[in-house]
């Protein structure tokens, strides 16, 4: 930022007194670095070493019995052939294909009902879908492991109303859905603020053109608003899918209460914690920290590059 | 954009640990979850990080040397101030690191980091040869630890050395037992088992007279506790000599395995037991308020019961020896147990080695260990005394448990053998028990699917493999 303000100065001044202003300029340069320093620092120390030392730690094996050794590449020949984490690669992929556009619907759908309202109760509706968003995810999920509970969760009241037995939340078979019910509980808010946020900045002017022309509410909601918010909600779908492919903290902590449901490579991020941390394979974790990345990274580059359209960057 | 969301995740990776373990108490671990240990589990955790500053408890003496000890054992503020108080040249500086896996994971950390472990490490004799294997544990025997040899059973004794190397200080055990609830077999006029085959036979009476509870609980994350039952018929899955540390002997899919396997497999078909997670709200709800009828034990478990909260106030609980196999040799089993081992990373081995020595070597200390803590003594001093053995338990109706059922446990038991990667072949054997109950696999292919992918696991983690 710092320099493309001052290029065009520098260039005006340079035409008239070229021996001086290389002195300001280098002088300003010089306080540039001065100010972009503290985070240069804190970006060099706490996320480009770690990412090379992590890398540096994905090209050795260490065994128990054998000690460490330089593999090249071939710790990423066996991540991308472990059936462990490839089947955690198809899970969150499940889940994305599942999670992303539920999330999205349910945020679209609420940030369009509170645009036409401009009532106090939008304003206490829109806090309170954005609440569970400022929630810490672990107590989130630590409060819908007990609602999930067989025990303490209210599931065997409601469902013994209708004289019906309640699911087992937790089992194998229901797992998947109560752990997209967690996120989207979670995160829909957020979504939904980004988009109205979107929504807020349409000038109001076009949609009173569009009931001059006679469009229905639902005519302005979906021709109107919805293709000029689409950057924002491809920039909402960005967001979810990359956050939904590194999946770690919801599944973690319900593995407290479902342990077989959930098993250690439930996701690839939590392969590669208990890899680390439990297995003390600390290679083969960066290894698998790495490859997912590598998979999120080609993953949002597609995405971005088929939406291009829509979210204005081509 | 991709900060916002990750950033905020691994925020909560550190938390989600604690948190879990927190919300569970996770491991078999002799200390239960009595309410100081779990408190401190999750209230200590952030002073821990260093191994050595603040300490939990008051330092009596502050000009002799310190010894940063790792503990979760319930009651161990007291057994700290006593040692503190009583030795002029070496004072304890105690933290709660967590229970159990939780703690592991930190000591595992600081092991790869080669710094911030604690001089001093409380850890379950199933890792020893985990941390072992990773140079992690120091040979006690230059320490000294031949002079204490004379106060620990033959068992508890191999449980912690290799031929002459001794790589910690035993502290606690876990014979097993079968405590039951003797009000619910009274009401249903049903006869206590005593073999596994009276317990099957027991557990459909139950069911047919009308109990709406199920026998037992069969977790399949039972860990130790699954792993314990295998060994009553002979499962010794691995053998493995720290002296050679690269060779491993495996047999897991042994007949006898699979026999025990196939048992609970029919009652869970039958829908005699339960297949609830062990160490949930849910199951620990469960143990106290009626729902099971029998609680298949380890010495530590009447400390487990106590803490939890919703029992039945009318439970008559009772100890029994826990089910033998009819017609086959008597064999005691055992579940968790905790020792002293003192780290590659002490300052001071020798003042850390007589902590580990000392700390539970006098009968007042072990008051406290047995009275607030509910810990079974190996030490003999207090295991063989007339106090211990006729010690009446309140929670039994005033019944000598370790005279009726837990001391002969502990005398009978063998030792087990672990394998240097036990975390990950208990997570395996969990999800192979799982698929087990989901109907997935029979229990014979569990046992050589199990067989198979450790197999696999140790050969490529450079063991080198026999029968």
């Amino acid at each position: 930022m710092s320099t493309s303000t001052l290029a065009p100065t520098s260039r005006r001044l340079t035409s008239r007194r070229p021996a001086a202003v290389s002195q300001i300029d280098s002088h300003r340069q010089r306080w540039g670095w001065f100010y972009v320093g503290p985070f240069a620092v804190v970006f060099l120390t706490f996320l480009v070493a770690p990412l090379g030392y992590a890398f540096w730690l994905s090209l050795h094996k260490k065994t128990l019995a054998a000690g460490e050794t330089f593999s090249g590449l071939s710790n990423y020949q066996k991540a991308f052939t472990d059936p462990l984490f490839l089947g955690g690669l198809g899970r969150v992929a499940a889940y994305v294909a599942v999670m992303v556009p539920i999330q999205l619907l349910v945020a679209l759908a609420a940030a369009l009902v509170l645009d036409t309202l401009a009532t106090r109760l939008s304003q206490f509706s829109r806090l309170m879908i954005f609440i569970p968003y400022a929630i810490p995810g672990v107590i989130g999920a630590l409060m819908w492991g007990f609602l999930y509970s067989p025990r303490f969760g209210p599931a065997s009241d409601v469902f013994g109303i209708f004289g019906l037995a309640a699911p087992d939340f937790l089992s194998q078979g229901s797992i998947f859905g109560s752990l997209v019910n967690i996120v989207t509980w979670q995160w829909s808010g957020y979504y939904m603020i980004i988009i109205f946020a979107a929504l807020r900045g349409i000038d109001p002017s076009i949609y009173e053109a569009a009931r001059l022309d006679g469009a229905s509410g639902l005519q302005t909601a979906f021709r109107i608003k919805v293709p000029m918010i689409s950057s924002s909600m491809v920039m909402v779908m960005i967001f979810s899918m990359i956050g939904t492919l590194q999946f770690f903290t919801e599944p973690q902590v319900l593995r407290a209460v479902a342990q077989g449901a959930i098993p250690v490579s439930y996701t690839p991020n939590m392969y590669a914690y208990s890899l680390a941390f439990a297995y003390s394979q600390f290679d083969y974790a960066s290894t698998i920290a790495f490859s997912l990345g590598i998979v999120v990274f080609i993953g949002s580059y597609l995405f971005l590059f088929l939406t291009r359209k829509q979210s204005g960057l081509s | 954009m991709r900060g916002i969301r990750s950033a905020a995740r691994s925020r909560w990776l550190a938390v989600t640990v604690g948190a879990a373990v927190a919300l569970t108490g996770l491991t078999a671990c002799s200390g239960g979850v009595s309410a100081p240990a779990t408190t401190g589990a999750g209230g200590t955790t952030a002073s821990a990080a260093g191994g050595s500053g603040g300490c939990t408890n008051e330092i009596k003496k502050p000009n002799a040397a310190q010894v940063t000890v790792w503990a979760w054992y319930p009651a161990f503020a007291g057994v700290v101030d006593l040692f503190n108080e009583s030795h002029d040249d070496v004072q304890v500086c105690w933290t709660n690191a967590g229970q159990g896996n939780d703690e592991y994971t930190k000591f595992s950390t600081a092991i790869e980091a080669g710094s911030g472990a604690p001089d001093l490490i409380m850890l379950e004799s199933e890792v020893l040869s985990s941390f072992t294997i990773r140079n992690a544990l120091v040979d006690l025997a230059p320490y000294g630890a031949a002079d204490v040899k004379k106060d620990y059973t033959d068992g508890a004794w191999s449980d912690v050395s290799s031929g002459d190397a001794v790589y910690a200080i035993p502290v606690d055990g876990g014979p097993m037992g079968m405590l039951y609830r003797q009000d619910i077999f009274d009401k249903y006029k049903v006869p206590v088992p005593t073999t596994w085959e009276e317990f099957a036979t027991a557990a459909q009476a139950l069911k047919d007279a009308g109990f709406p509870g199920v026998i037992t609980d069969f977790p399949t994350n039972g860990r130790a506790y699954n792993a314990a039952l295998f060994a009553q018929k002979g499962w010794t899955p691995f053998t493995y000599d720290t002296a050679k540390p690269t060779d491993i002997g495996m047999n897991v899919g042994s007949q006898g395995a699979k026999e025990v396997l196939t048992y609970w497999d029919d009652l869970v078909t039958k829908g005699l037991v339960g297949t609830e997670d062990a160490f949930t709200p849910d199951y620990n709800t469960k143990l106290v308020d009626g729902s099971y009828a029998v609680y298949i034990a380890a010495a530590w478990g009447p400390g487990y019961l106590k803490g939890l909260s919703d029992a039945d106030p009318t439970a008559v609980w009772r100890a029994a020896p826990v089910p033998q196999w009819a017609g086959a040799a008597t064999t005691a089993i055992n579940w968790g147990g905790s020792t002293f081992a003192v780290t590659t990373q002490a300052k001071d081995p020798a003042a850390a080695a007589t902590v580990a020595k000392e700390i539970f070597g006098t009968e007042a200390a072990w008051k406290i260990g047995i009275e607030e803590g509910a810990l079974f003594p190996l030490w003999k001093p207090i295991l063989d005394s007339d106090y211990f053995a006729n010690l009446e338990y309140p929670f039994f109706g005033g019944q000598q448990i370790n005279k009726d059922v837990f001391l002969d446990a502990a005398a009978g038991y063998q030792g087990f053998a672990f394998s240097p990667f036990q975390n990950y072949a208990y997570d395996q054997q969990t999800a192979m028990i799982y698929s087990m109950v989901q109907g997935e696999r029979t229990p014979d292919k569990v046992m050589d699917d199990l067989s198979a992918s450790l197999l696999t696991y140790a050969k490529d983690q450079g063991f080198t493999v026999t029968k």
